[in-house]
C-alpha cells in the first residue's frame, strides 16, 4: 500500500512538471500577491511599532509565510471530486482496489510538494532579498513549523474532501465550492491576521477548524509565540484532523450506496 | 464464477415541473420517479466463458456491468462473482477483475501509458519481474510498442484502445469485462482488439463478459448471448439458437443459364413451404425456414430440374436478428 501512494505522489508531480505554463504564472500569480499584502501592511502600520501584537516586520514575514504555507496546504481536490462524479469517472476509480479519498489525498499531497519546492522554495528565496524577512532561528522552530504545516495541509484536504463529497448528492455544488475557497481564505487568517478580528469574531472562529489551515503554522513561524504555545496549537490541529474525519466517513458510506454514474 | 440472482436496480429520477411556477415549486418539494433500469434478472457463468450482453440503448446493459463490478449498489437481489459479493467486498473483488470502459478512459490523460501501467502494477502489487514479463506480452500482442511511451492525449483512439486493454489486464485479472469496447474504432483495430481477446481466452482461459452494439463483434468472439430489454432479460443461449430464434431462415440464390421464371421453379419444388422471389430473368432466390432439413431438398431439385451456374447461399446475419429482436420487441410493445 505503501508503495501505492509513494507512486501517486510520483505521478501527481510528473503531471504538475508538464504544465509548465501553468507553474510559471503560478509563481508570478503567488509573487504579485505576496508583494501587495507587504505594500498594504506598510500603508497600514505607518509610524506604528506594533499593531494586535505584531511588528511590521513579523507581519511582512506573517504575509509571506501565509502565502508560502499556503502554496503547500492548497489543492483543488474537492474540484476533481466534482468533476470526476459530474463526468462519470467516479467509475473508473471504484473498479480500483484503492481507497478513492486516500487516493485524493496522495495526489493532493503530491502537489503540495510540488508547490513547496517549486513555489514556495524560490518564492521566499526571492522575497527574503527584497523585503526584511525573517527565519526561525533554531531547529526546532522549523521542526514544528513544518509539523503544523503538515497537518494545516491535512485539515484544508479533509475540507476539500468534504465539499467535494456533496457532489454525489447535489451534481452541482460549484458556489458551494468557491464559497468554501472564499471563507478558508478569510478565516483561515490568510487575508487577516486572527487576532486582527473584532472579539466576537474571534470567539466564533475558535470553533471553526479554518485557522488551523494557515493561522497556526504562520504565528509558529514567526516566531510571536512560545514553544508550549506551539505545542497547544498542533494538538489543537491534531484534534480538529480527528473531528472532521466523522462527517468524512459518514457521506462517504451515503455516497456508496446511492452513486449514479453519468453518462450510460 | 458468476452467479446472479434476481437482480434488481432501481433509480429515483426527479422529474422538473414546467414553466417558470414549476420551477419555484421544485425548490421546496420535488417530485420523485422510479424507475426500473434493472429487473429481476438471474443468470450464470462458468470460468472460461465468453459472452455478449446486447439490448437497445437504455436496456439496462451498462447498468447491470456497474453493479457486476462493485461500482454501483444493488437495489435488490444477489451477485457472486469469485467467491465475493462486489459491492460489500469491493476492493478485494476489483483485483480479480478487469474492466474497460470503450466511453471512459483510466488512462492518466497526460502521461505516457508506460507510465500508467507503472503505476497499476503498483496499484494491483503486481510481483516486479512477473508483472514485466506479462507487460511485455501484452505490449507485444497488442502492437502498441511504438506509441506507448506517448502521453495519452496525443494518441488516436484506436491506439489509446489497445492501452486501455493492456491497463486492464496489467493484474491478470481471471475475469475481464468490456462495455462496449470498439465504439469509434476502424475494422483493422477491432480486429486486432477482437483476436487478442479470443487469443487470451484460449491460452489463460480468462472469462470474459462484453456488451457492445457491435454485432460483429459478438459474431468474432462469442458462443453465448444474452439479450436485454427494457431491464429484463429476454434471451439466454448460445448465438446458434438466437439465429435460429430469430433468424429469417436461409436464402439461396440461383443463377440459371436459362430464363426462368418463379413460376417454373415453383412447380419444380411442389408445395415446399418456401418462398421464391425473381431477382432478374436468370436469377431466382428462395427462402427456407428451417434449413437444415429443406435446403437438402431445395438444393438438389433444383440441381436435377434446371441448369444452374451458379449458388449463393445468404445466411441471416447477426445484425438482422438484433433488428428482428428489436422490432418484434416494439410490435408487441405497440400490441399491448
Amino acid at each position: 500500500m505503501h508503495r501505492l501512494y509513494m507512486e501517486l505522489i510520483r505521478m501527481r508531480f510528473l503531471t504538475m512538471l508538464a504544465y509548465r505554463v501553468n507553474y510559471y504564472s503560478g509563481i508570478i500569480i503567488y509573487a504579485i500577491n505576496i508583494g501587495a499584502y507587504y505594500f498594504l501592511w506598510g500603508a497600514i502600520y505607518g509610524d506604528q511599532q506594533q499593531l494586535g501584537g505584531l511588528s511590521v516586520e513579523q507581519m511582512t514575514s506573517y504575509v509571506a509565510i501565509a502565502w508560502m504555507s499556503r502554496a503547500f496546504y492548497f489543492n483543488n481536490i474537492d474540484m476533481e471530486i466534482a468533476q470526476d462524479v459530474r463526468e462519470g469517472k467516479v467509475a473508473i476509480e471504484m473498479i480500483r482496489p484503492y481507497n478513492y479519498l486516500s487516493v485524493k489525498t496522495a495526489q493532493a499531497f503530491g502537489e503540495g510538494i510540488f508547490r513547496f519546492l517549486f513555489f514556495a522554495g524560490p518564492g521566499i528565496f526571492l522575497i527574503s532579498l527584497i523585503i526584511p524577512f525573517h527565519f526561525p532561528a533554531t531547529a526546532t522552530d522549523w521542526g514544528l513549523y513544518l509539523l503544523s504545516l503538515l497537518f494545516a495541509f491535512l485539515i484544508n484536504t479533509q475540507i476539500n474532501l468534504l465539499t467535494g463529497l456533496f457532489t454525489f448528492f447535489l451534481f452541482r455544488n460549484d458556489g458551494m465550492m468557491r464559497a468554501k475557497r472564499v471563507v478558508v481564505d478569510l478565516m483561515s487568517g490568510l487575508v487577516l491576521p486572527i487576532s486582527f478580528f473584532p472579539g466576537w469574531a474571534q470567539t466564533v472562529m475558535g470553533f471553526l477548524p479554518f485557522q488551523a489551515v494557515n493561522y497556526y503554522p504562520s504565528l509558529i513561524f514567526t516566531g510571536a509565540i512560545t514553544h508550549g504555545r506551539a505545542w497547544e496549537l498542533i494538538g489543537f490541529q491534531a484534534i480538529w484532523m480527528v473531528v472532521i474525519l466523522v462527517p468524512i466517513l459518514v457521506l462517504w458510506r451515503m455516497a456508496r450506496n446511492r452513486l449514479v454514474v453519468q453518462g450510460g | 464464477m458468476i452467479q446472479v440472482k434476481h437482480l434488481q436496480k432501481e433509480f429515483r429520477i426527479h422529474q422538473a415541473r414546467s414553466g417558470l411556477g414549476g420551477a419555484f415549486r421544485d425548490l421546496f418539494s420535488r417530485e420523485y420517479k422510479t424507475v426500473k433500469a434493472v429487473d429481476d434478472l438471474s443468470f450464470t457463468v462458468e470460468e472460461g466463458e465468453m459472452f455478449a450482453l446486447i439490448g437497445e440503448n437504455g436496456a439496462g446493459k451498462s447498468t447491470t456491468i456497474k453493479m457486476l463490478t462493485g461500482i454501483l449498489t444493488p437495489s435488490d437481489g444477489e451477485i457472486v462473482i469469485n467467491g465475493y459479493v462486489p459491492f460489500k467486498q469491493r476492493e478485494e473483488y476489483v483485483r480479480s477483475i478487469g474492466v474497460v470502459f470503450g466511453q471512459r478512459s483510466q488512462l492518466w490523460w497526460d502521461l505516457s501509458p508506460l507510465e500508467s501501467f507503472r503505476l497499476l502494477k503498483s496499484v494491483y502489487k503486481v510481483d516486479e519481474a512477473e508483472g514485466e514479463k506479462w507487460l511485455t506480452r501484452l505490449i507485444e500482442e497488442l502492437e502498441i510498442s511504438s506509441f506507448v511511451s506517448q502521453p495519452v492525449r496525443k494518441l488516436s483512439l484506436g491506439q489509446r484502445m489497445r492501452c486501455e486493454v493492456a491497463a486492464s489486464l496489467i493484474h491478470k485479472p481471471r475475469l475481464l469485462f468490456l462495455d462496449e469496447p470498439t465504439v469509434g474504432l476502424d475494422v483493422l483495430v477491432k480486429q486486432k482488439i477482437r483476436e487478442f481477446l479470443r487469443n487470451l481466452n484460449e491460452t489463460e482461459n480468462m472469462t470474459i463478459l462484453l456488451t457492445t452494439h457491435d454485432v460483429s463483434d459478438i459474431e468474432a468472439l462469442c458462443k453465448r448471448v444474452l439479450v436485454m430489454d427494457k431491464g429484463k432479460l429476454i434471451f439466454d443461449g448460445l448465438l446458434s439458437d438466437l439465429k435460429e430464434k430469430w433468424g429469417n431462415g436461409t436464402e439461396v440464390s440461383f443463377q440459371m443459364k436459362k430464363r426462368t421464371s418463379a413460376d417454373e421453379l415453383r412447380r419444380a419444388l411442389g408445395d415446399m413451404p418456401c418462398k421464391i422471389t425473381q431477382e432478374n430473368e436468370y436469377t431466382l432466390s428462395v427462402q427456407v425456414q428451417q434449413s437444415q432439413e429443406m435446403l437438402p431438398f431445395v438444393l438438389s431439385t433444383v440441381m436435377s430440374s434446371f441448369e444452374v451456374s451458379d449458388v449463393k447461399m445468404l445466411e441471416t446475419s447477426t445484425e438482422d436478428i438484433v433488428r428482428n429482436i428489436y422490432q418484434a420487441d416494439t410490435e408487441v410493445r405497440d400490441h399491448a
